[in-house]
């Protein structure tokens, strides 16, 4: 649904239909008091179904720009938040960097609420994400695997998006809660990625409540 | 070694992901203003509804056909406010000065109509909780309507001095945006208050 106050011609529209709204009512239940209530009904049940059905997906964005890595170099981005210290992530990005010459870069996105969110306050997020961060790079490093990181968008597919922009991955490596208790999964992060991003994304699973991962 | 690329300077702002400052500041209008309104609404139903009040309470009623009158004076500006938007945007500025003068003029008429109308409609917002509820709903709308008039005034001054293009008219389409808002409301709170 368009903001009505976005521009001065979608606020006259909308001035417009609130005047038929308005109308319609007034005069139905001048005649009656019954009439005005199911023409209260009937217009409102319209106004929620036409604004239900007028709402569409945002088109796909289309796939980011990567850039290539240096010859002989590998490079994987992984992304993942609060599964960051997980065993089986853990283990994936030490299985992927076992060949030779490989770059790593973590990325945490900085999870915010919608309301933090709308009000661009963010700070909080960012240090909770980096604390994540820190911890991951450090078991990373006793695991000898060298890594880089950095705080990511909220949103994943952004961060990923800013990532691929800058560090140009060849492998993604998306790390989520089990079905169920995943937000991302219920987003569709992971599917959505496999269609936006022209690289191969492995997607690994950490059951934090799992105490043997 | 692993290390952690912002922690020498403070991460870079991430726009991307931000809402637009304009687009926020709009937002969070429209919040205050349903919050402002709602409020008000709310005391007009419990008053009207839940305590039984009867609307308007004997032996005064409300100018039903004066504030009519009114609303299509109000709705009109609202034509006249469009028509001056997309005269600027054709590079038409007669048709911006007229557009904005109309609006104002009508916007005027509007208030100084609200102002006679308080003066002789018999009661007052001391007189009960009906009067209290009319003037409180009437007189917030009024008080938006005063401060669409300033923004109708400045916007009308700058046209007539040469201000706003074809390209270049925002100091136009914001005070539009408002004062479609201002004459939404008023058709609101002229079917609760007045007809229904």
């Amino acid at each position: 649904m368009t903001n009505p106050l976005r521009s001065e011609g979608e606020a006259f529209r909308f001035l417009l239909g609130t005047l038929v709204y308005f109308a319609a009512i007034a005069i139905a239940g001048v005649i009656n008091e019954w009439a005005g209530l199911v023409v209260f009904i009937v217009l409102t049940v319209g106004v929620v179904w036409w604004w239900w059905r007028s709402r569409t997906p945002a088109p796909p964005a289309p796939a980011a720009a990567v850039r290539q890595s240096p010859e002989g170099e590998r490079r994987i981005l992984v992304v993942a938040n609060e599964t960051v210290g997980g065993e089986p992530l853990l283990e994936q990005i030490r299985q992927l960097a076992a060949d030779g010459h490989t770059r790593v870069l973590v990325v945490s996105p900085a999870l915010n609420t919608p309301l933090r969110h709308l009000a661009s306050d963010e700070d909080p997020a960012r240090a909770q994400a980096r604390e994540r961060l820190d911890r991951s790079l450090a078991e990373l490093e006793r695991n000898g695997v060298q890594a880089s990181g950095e705080v990511g968008d909220g949103d994943p597919l952004q961060a990923i998006e800013d990532a691929l922009r800058t560090f140009g991955a060849d492998e993604i490596v998306i790390s989520t809660h089990p079905e169920g208790r995943s937000n991302w999964l219920e987003r569709g992060v992971v599917s959505s990625a496999r269609e936006r991003f022209a690289v191969p994304i492995h997607h690994v699973v950490v059951d934090l409540g799992d105490r043997s991962s | 070694m692993a290390t952690v690329d912002h922690a020498a300077h403070p991460p870079v702002a991430n726009q991307s992901s931000r809402v637009d400052a304009r687009t926020l500041g709009m937002f969070l209008f429209i919040a205050s203003e349903i919050m402002l309104f709602g409020s008000f609404f709310t005391i007009y139903f419990f008053v009207r509804v839940s305590a039984g009040t009867p609307w308007p309470t004997p032996p005064y009623h409300l100018p039903v056909f004066v504030a009519g009158m009114n609303t299509i004076i109000l709705v009109t500006s609202s034509f006249t406010m469009h028509w001056a938007l997309q005269a600027i945007k054709r590079g038409n500025r007669s048709g911006l000065k007229a557009g904005l003068s109309l609006t104002f003029l009508l916007g005027l008429t509007f208030l100084l109509t609200q102002i006679l109308e308080y003066s002789r409609i018999g009661f007052t917002p001391h007189t009960n909780a009906f009067g209290s509820v009319f003037f409180g709903l009437t007189g917030l709308h009024g008080a938006h309507v005063f401060v669409g008039l300033t923004l109708l005034a400045f916007a009308t001054i700058r046209a007539f001095r040469g201000h706003y293009s074809e390209e270049e008219h925002l100091g136009v389409e914001i005070p539009g945006i408002y004062w479609h808002f201002v004459d939404v409301m008023w058709i609101v709170v002229y079917t609760t208050v007045y007809i229904l």
